[in-house]
């Protein structure tokens, strides 16, 4: 098994150079069959570890040396065990279908940019299969910085827009300073264990003092904080969706935001031996998910609304993480993938239906002109909604069962959050779908369903998204009916929480209640009568975002900037170089030899020598005066 | 044999050039030196172990001409060799006014470099770091920009005082010395007590700290690099700070140990300090010349940090990346040099959409940014990792602070590409087309070595292990 695992991002890395470095040769047709089947094939040997682990267990797989420095070792080796290979499945699977849907929504591009598109879509793959495949934090690091970089390149995939390159480069330096804390983590651990590699580090992590821990467990999540857009650095997400739909589609399901939630899942052992920095995960992503899901209330645009919609419910996994329900995180995870991968694919089907509309005001009525794409985009908002039996439910549920075990006003606001999701998520749908069309006359003759590269993964991301919660059946329903548990159980060491099956049972009551009558109250508001104006008071305040990137911008950018300029134009102009050019001027002002120089005659380079020389012999010839001065001297 | 071929073949060569004056006789002939030369470095490369020569020079003043090319000499070489032909190639297309005697300095000036890495004798180091630099004054001040001589001074005046506090120091060593010797055991061999440790010390630091520069002592580097030839800047900036950074693994740390480890949170704050500092103004320019000088500037910043941790991952980071850099920075001048010559502009105001017109030099580009930035399985994401690293075991707050540095480089190397690179073309712009082919051959040629280095440095990291093993016993 050990060369199938490297198998699984050869493939795209393949499919990357050969898209990139054939951009200007391949047809179109060649380069979306290479770059849907490179991921097609990544799965199918991902399938194939997946029973293999789940037959025979874990394994490593080294491939050689990467940094050997120190007293340190660093091998380049993939770990397949139970977590990695479910990640394998979500990566190449959802992948694939965002590939097939993009061989279609991209058709109009020019070959060369189809191809450019395409190379970087693999390579995004490749960067987020290093991350969940490597057996150590550093090789995690190399993929965690690629789908930086990859998510850089997609975002400013149209690179003439100086706004899309802008959302490019804030993504990039955001998920940067993440990534400091990342990496200053690992130099914790090497300075403390001497490895990154997780075996190593899970077997002796009690030989890490709680100071340690704590250090390690709060910088790992600086750096999931970043990738994860949890507050304070969430803001690039939603500036993301400058990339082609599709590519939302894929940071925001399959790759890149989840990264954080696998990085923290896999340190599970760490992290339950750290109650600061659990606390600390929990409150930060319960903050996330409310703040966010307030924003996502009043935003117009398809697209950011869902971006909004992806920070709240990646709040409610790090609301899991922190109550130590790994699993559970996990889970929504999955399920997330599905049905985010389907309303972001979704919407760009509405978005490609409505030429390149994404305002929702300018919709409605699409439900009878575009019949799949409608179903398929209920079904998902149903989903993320946490109504039964749809697969949000079972994995939401979990969290927020975990979450009243810890502390019961974190279920109180997690389910009020879930009240939100369901009512922004029945706003979008009921004011895009329902109701009447307001778009132009030119929009609405041609309006039509997508072709059947982007219907079919629309189809079968639906079905998933309604059967995709049966993995994790509660115990409450089906005993031994968590088969995700007892499949993680090897790598994730769960922290047990006891609840009365009659408390559980009210508490799922009261969770579906609230979001059924969200639903019910945001469709019979908004089919009708959506919100056509521009927001006044709060609502004014929500659709811009609580002024969140006004705030960054006023109270670091600003000072930065200046404090640059402060630095260039008056330090380095006037301070230190006005002291170097004075001495100078000094020098030239009494030196006939140095002005000889000034004006390029004479290179100074004979009165140097000549100089040099004059040293050399005043101390051979006096017989080390000049030492003996030097030393009466100190 | 090797090490002195490797300073002999650019000396006679460059001298030979003086005489050629036929223009593309000159650039021919220098380039072949250049060739013959990196084949002597591939070749000692190739024989493991330290290789040496020795010959009398001037016995009565105690000093040889000896020569030695452990690890970091061979890197340091191999370095010094590959980036002359490079440089050749990628700027041929440049004219210059006499270009016999340009050509002929050039390779003065390398036979200098190559004096510098390999001696083993401080008189000679001394002479052959004279040797490096004279050349420039004149490559600098006779076929640089409008500011030429003004920068130059500057620059003069900087590398001279240096210079001068480095003899000092280099005669108070040799007085100490039992037998009266140069010879670089002599030096590591010397007790020196605390007190004219912690004097002596400072010498040979001013000196190397204007070379390589640190901060407070970098003002004339970005002039410098602005207003020279770009040939000549990349010479300055890819081989040329590595001697200042040589020179303190070398030479300040096995003979000054005492004083490293008094002054060494001095340096290191002062370091870090013009990391922050420099990637700042970096964020600032508008003239990409000056752009690279200082995020040069800064990454510089973080190898003298890292050699003053004294650990031994910071010095192993130290070695990869003086190859690395040299590399890295090669090829941002190489785009520099093929945007300026095109275009003559090189300020981001008159500069946008280049990559709809010139896709190729653009992904090069984009490749060479992110290795600037140290992404994984980049080159200079190993060198980096170890040494922030070493910092980290030295004082957590100082990586923290260091830290902040891979955030701001991100800003100010995107900052570059998207200004110069993405949104619509501009006038000047307009009819701009792709680089040439020799530009674009010598940027593949150095982008993957930085894959490759990137993806496996093992080997790079095992060449230099002997040096890392000598300075640390050393001391």
């Amino acid at each position: 098994m050990n060369t199938l695992a490297y198998l699984v991002p050869l493939f795209p890395l393949l499919g990357f150079l050969v898209n990139g470095l054939g951009r200007k040769s391949l047809s179109k047709s060649a380069t979306g069959v290479i770059g849907s089947g490179v991921i097609l094939a990544s799965f199918v040997v991902s399938l194939l570890l997946f029973f293999d682990v789940k037959s025979h267990g874990a394994t490593i797989a080294t491939a050689f040396d990467f940094i050997n420095g120190g007293s340190f070792k660093i091998p380049f080796a993939f770990q397949i065990d139970q977590l990695s290979s479910l990640f394998l499945l979500i990566i190449t699977g959802i992948g694939f279908l965002i590939h097939l849907y993009s061989t279609a929504y991209m058709h109009e591009e020019e070959s060369h940019h189809f191809a450019r598109y395409f190379a970087y879509l693999n390579l995004f793959v490749f960067s987020m299969l290093l991350l969940v495949m490597g057996a150590n934090y550093v090789i995690m690091f190399i993929g965690w910085e690629g789908v930086g970089l990859c998510s850089y390149l997609l975002i400013g995939y149209w690179f003439k827009n100086a706004n899309y390159n802008y959302a490019a480069k804030k993504a990039f330096v955001m998920n940067r300073i993440g990534d400091l804390g990342f990496l200053l983590a690992v130099f914790w651990l090497l300075s403390k264990l001497g490895t990154v590699t997780y075996g190593d580090v899970f077997a002796n992590y009690s030989k890490l003092s709680s100071a340690d821990m704590t250090g390690i467990t709060i910088l790992l999540f600086v750096g999931a904080m970043g990738k994860s857009a949890q507050i304070p650095l969430y803001t690039w997400l939603p500036d993301a969706m400058a990339g082609p739909t599709p590519v939302s589609a894929l940071i925001h399901a399959a790759t890149m935001v989840t990264a954080g939630i696998y990085m923290i899942a896999r340190s599970n052992v760490l992290y339950s031996h750290s109650e600061v920095a659990q606390n600390l995960v929990a409150i930060i992503g319960l903050a996330t998910a409310l703040f966010s899901a307030t924003i996502a209330i009043k935003q117009n645009d398809i697209k950011k609304v869902l971006a909004y919609s992806t920070v709240s419910q990646l709040g409610y996994m790090f609301l899991g993480l922190g109550v130590g329900a790994y699993t559970g995180a996990v889970f929504h995870v999955m399920t997330h993938a599905f049905f985010k991968a389907l309303l972001f694919l979704g919407a760009g089907s509405v978005i490609h239906a409505m030429h390149h509309e994404q305002d929702i005001r300018k919709m409605g009525g699409l439900k009878k002109k575009l019949p799949i794409t409608h179903i398929t985009f209920l079904m998902g908002c149903i989903a993320i909604s946490g109504i039964p039996p749809f697969s949000g439910f079972f994995s939401k549920d979990e969290i927020l069962a975990a979450a009243f075990a810890h502390n019961p006003v974190y279920w109180g606001l997690g389910v009020a959050g879930a009240a939100m999701t369901a009512f922004y998520m029945f706003r979008l749908y009921a004011t895009t779908f329902l109701g009447t069309f307001r778009g132009t006359h030119e929009q609405e003759h041609h309006l039509h369903e997508s072709p059947s590269a982007m219907t079919i993964p629309l189809i079968i991301l639906a079905i998933l998204s309604v059967i995709g919660g049966f993995v994790g059946i509660p115990e409450l329903f089906v005993h031994d009916g968590h088969l995700l548990k007892s499949f993680l159980s090897p790598v994730i060491t769960e922290q047990e929480h006891h609840i009365e099956h009659s408390t559980e049972y009210v508490l799922m009551g009261i969770s579906v209640a609230v979001a059924a009558i969200a639903i019910l109250f945001a469709i019979s508001k908004y089919s009708k009568n959506p919100e056509l104006g521009e927001p006044a008071g709060l609502g004014k305040i929500l659709a811009d975002k609580w002024y969140i990137d006004e705030l960054y911008d006023a109270v670091i950018v600003k000072p930065l900037d200046a404090l640059a300029t402060f630095f260039k134009n008056i330090i380095e102009k006037s301070g230190i170089d006005g002291i170097v050019n004075g001495v100078g001027k000094l020098v030239t002002y009494s030196s006939r030899q140095l002005r000889l120089l000034q004006n390029g005659q004479v290179g100074g380079y004979i009165l140097f020598m000549v100089l040099a020389m004059i040293v050399v012999v005043l101390i051979w010839v006096n017989d080390g005066y000049l030492y003996k001065m030097f030393t009466s001297l100190f | 044999m090797i090490p002195l071929l490797l300073i002999l073949i650019p000396l006679l060569g460059g001298l030979i050039n003086f005489f050629l004056k036929e223009e593309k006789t000159a650039k021919g002939w220098a380039l072949l030196i250049s060739l013959a030369t990196l084949a002597a470095s591939l070749a000692g490369i190739a024989q493991s172990g330290t290789l040496s020569f020795d010959a009398a020079w001037l016995p009565t003043l105690g000093s040889s001409f000896a020569l030695s090319a452990d690890g970091m000499a061979k890197m340091l070489t191999l370095l010094t060799a590959v980036s002359f032909p490079v440089i050749f190639i990628a700027t041929n297309k440049n004219n210059y006014k006499n270009t016999s005697a340009f050509y002929a300095l050039m390779l003065l000036s390398q036979a200098g470099l190559m004096g510098v890495f390999l001696s083993a004798d401080c008189l000679l180091f001394y002479f052959f770091w004279e040797l490096a630099l004279i050349p420039v004054y004149f490559l600098c001040s006779i076929w640089g920009g409008e500011r030429r001589i003004a920068v130059t001074f500057k620059f003069f005046i900087y590398t001279f005082i240096g210079s001068l506090l480095m003899l000092g120091g280099i005669l108070y060593l040799y007085f100490l010395t039992p037998d009266h010797s140069f010879a670089l055991k002599s030096f590591y061999h010397l007790h020196i007590s605390a007190k004219e440790q912690n004097f002596v010390f400072w010498l040979f630091f001013i000196a190397f700290a204007i070379k390589m520069p640190v901060f407070p002592f970098h003002t004339w580097q970005p002039d410098a690099y602005e207003q020279s030839p770009t040939a000549v800047t990349m010479v300055l900036s890819a081989v040329m700070v590595k001697m200042g950074i040589y020179a303190v693994v070398r030479w300040l740390i096995p003979i000054f140990p005492e004083a490293t480890a008094h002054f060494d949170n001095l340096v290191m704050v002062l370091a870090i300090i013009g990391m922050i500092y420099a990637s700042l103004i970096a964020i600032r320019q508008d003239d990409l010349k000056r752009l690279i000088a200082y995020s040069s500037i800064a990454h510089i910043g973080l190898m003298c940090a890292a050699i003053f941790a004294q650990n031994k991952v910071g010095l192993e980071g130290v070695m990869i990346q003086m190859f690395n850099h040299g590399v890295n920075v090669l090829g941002l001048w190489i785009v520099a040099d093929a945007i300026e010559q095109q275009l003559g502009t090189r300020k981001f105001s008159e500069l946008g959409g280049l990559a709809q017109k010139a896709p190729g030099l653009a992904i090069l580009l984009v490749i060479l940014a992110f290795a600037n930035i140290a992404l994984p399985l980049t080159n200079a994401f190993v060198g980096e990792f170890l040494m922030f690293n070493a910092v980290f075991q030295h004082n957590i707050w100082m990586a923290v602070f260091a830290g902040t540095s891979i955030i701001l480089a991100a800003v100010y190397t995107l900052n570059m590409v998207q200004k110069v690179f993405y949104g619509n073309t501009v006038p000047s712009t307009e009819h701009a087309i792709e680089a040439g082919s020799n530009t674009r051959a010598m940027l593949i040629v150095l982008v993957i070595v930085i894959i490759v280095l990137g993806v496996y440095p093992k080997p790079m990291i095992d060449l230099t292990n002997d040096t890392v093993s000598t300075i640390l016993a050393a001391r």
